[in-house]
């Protein structure tokens, strides 16, 4: 187990294993989605409450779960990196950030379009949820800034991700600092959970499947992506790169 | 130097607590020295302290009603200007170097230099920020919470901010980098502070503000100091 996990931390092995793993995430990832799509629009009943805006959730659920995973995956990769010194964990860091980035500020659209009808807002700044998905995406941005600030890429990996680690304290406090803050100030938006039925959830499991699928193969993707460009200089790059195969 | 001295010199490494008291020392006497760095945020805060009534106009409800928030920013942004050079003079003098290779602990010894920042920019604010309370018609009784509330929360800001200004040290424009950095970890201290000082101004119930804001700085304080240090030594790599 533990030398399989070694070999899988080496950049030339992991770049053969992924180009094998990334479509068997994609293709399923892409069919869950697509039925997602298909039941959450057409097949699943109306809400009696929210009417036909509920379905906005069969995106905003999967997209702020992902921003929290993304980030979740990028300090974990950090400190591992800054722990054990493992290149390729840096690579993971890097790749992930863009992709949280994208789906939290989806969540942020989606959940704000979906506030119009619900709220009668579009924006709500009681809402600790809201609040500390906008903090993310700053954190999101600020680690994205930083990185490119420094030319160096061992430094601008180990300096990112101490910043990633701080930001994991800090996003947890500002939850509960909004929380504090709107329960003396007005009452909490509750969204009614009650028991949603099986043809409004079964869709709404596909999708948080599905997207954490796609969002799997495009993370595997774009490590590729760094890890090619970070080991530009090497041998293994450069006679893949020379192979009859072109470096498929 | 001979060899002998130079284990000489080794075997006298001071406490601990000597090192944190000299840096500190260190800091504030080079502020002595250069008042401006320490009065021009103060001057900063109190302009745009003075920018609010006049953009949002000089009524005397909607001044009572937004001043705690305005010095809360106010202070906020003052506390970010100066953070840019908690390590820039030394990074250039070469002195961060020697900090880095001293025998003493280098979180103590970072927790010294914010230290001496807290008692030049945030304790500062906290006696001038009455004089612009006053201006913003805030009753008596609540701008000591808001003093209170300045005091523990610039704590927090200034070793917050050491990490951001150790991130960034010696890196091109380094001061809106920081910016980015540090506006996301400040603003639960913020949140806090400026909602307590209002709560008060409401006669509302405060403390559990002053609490968390106590917690935080307590917080920042035992785990901001590592995190500067190790975020020091990537950067002067």
């Amino acid at each position: 187990m533990w030398k399989w996990f070694h070999k899988l931390a080496s950049p030339p092995h992991f770049y053969r294993i992924s180009a094998i793993l990334s479509p068997w995430l994609l293709i399923p990832g892409l069919i869950l989605i697509a039925y997602g799509v298909y039941a959450g629009l057409f097949l699943a009943p109306m809400d009696y409450q929210q009417g036909d805006a509920f379905r906005i959730i069969y995106v905003h659920v999967p997209a702020a779960y992902l921003s929290m995973m993304a980030y979740m995956i990028m300090a974990s990769a950090g400190a591992i990196g800054l722990i054990w010194r493992i290149k390729l964990s840096h690579a993971v860091a890097a790749a992930a950030a863009p992709l949280g980035a994208a789906f939290t500020f989806l969540a942020l659209c989606t959940g704000s379009i979906w506030g119009r009808p619900m709220w009668g807002t579009w924006w709500e700044w009681g809402d600790p949820r809201l609040t500390s998905e906008l903090i993310l995406l700053f954190l999101y941005f600020g680690y994205m800034a930083l990185r490119s600030a420094i030319d160096d890429t061992t430094k601008a990996d180990k300096a990112s991700a101490v910043l990633a680690l701080v930001g994991i304290v800090n996003v947890v406090i500002v939850h509960f600092s909004v929380e504090w803050w709107s329960s003396l100030h007005q009452g909490q938006t509750v969204f009614k959970k009650g028991t949603m039925s099986a043809d409004m959830r079964i869709p709404l499991f596909a999708m948080l499947i599905g997207f954490t699928l796609l969002f799997g193969s495009m993370l595997l993707r774009r490590i590729r992506t760094e890890v090619l460009y970070r080991e530009r200089r090497t041998k293994w790059v450069k006679e893949m790169i020379l192979s009859p195969e072109g470096g498929a | 130097m001979s060899q002998v001295e130079i284990t000489a010199v080794e075997r006298e490494v001071p406490g601990i607590f000597s090192g944190l008291v000299a840096t500190t020392r260190r800091d504030l006497l080079l502020a002595w020295k250069r008042p401006g760095d320490v009065l021009n945020p103060l001057f900063f805060f109190a302009m745009v302290c003075t920018l609010f009534p006049l953009a949002v106009g000089p009524s005397a409800e909607q001044l009572e009603f937004s001043g705690p928030g305005v010095l809360w920013v106010a202070a906020l942004l003052s506390t970010l200007l100066s953070l840019n050079s908690l390590f820039l003079s030394d990074y250039e003098d070469g002195s961060l170097d020697q900090l880095l290779v001293s025998p003493q602990p280098l979180p103590v010894l970072v927790l010294g230099k914010t230290l001496a920042h807290w008692l030049t920019s945030g304790l500062p604010l906290v006696f001038v920020s009455p004089i612009l309370a006053v201006t913003y018609r805030m009753p008596m009784s609540v701008v000591g919470v808001m003093m209170l509330t300045l005091a523990l929360g610039t704590i927090s800001l200034s070793l917050l901010g050491g990490i951001g200004a150790a991130l960034t040290v010696g890196l091109h424009r380094g001061t809106a980098l920081l910016s980015l950095l540090i506006l996301p970890l400040a603003m639960p201290v913020l949140l806090l502070g400026a909602n307590a000082v209002a709560l008060a101004a409401n006669n509302d119930v405060y403390t559990t503000g002053i609490w968390a804001l106590a917690a935080y700085a307590i917080g920042s304080l035992s785990l901001a100091p590592y995190a500067t240090a190790a975020a020091l030594r990537i950067s002067s790599e």
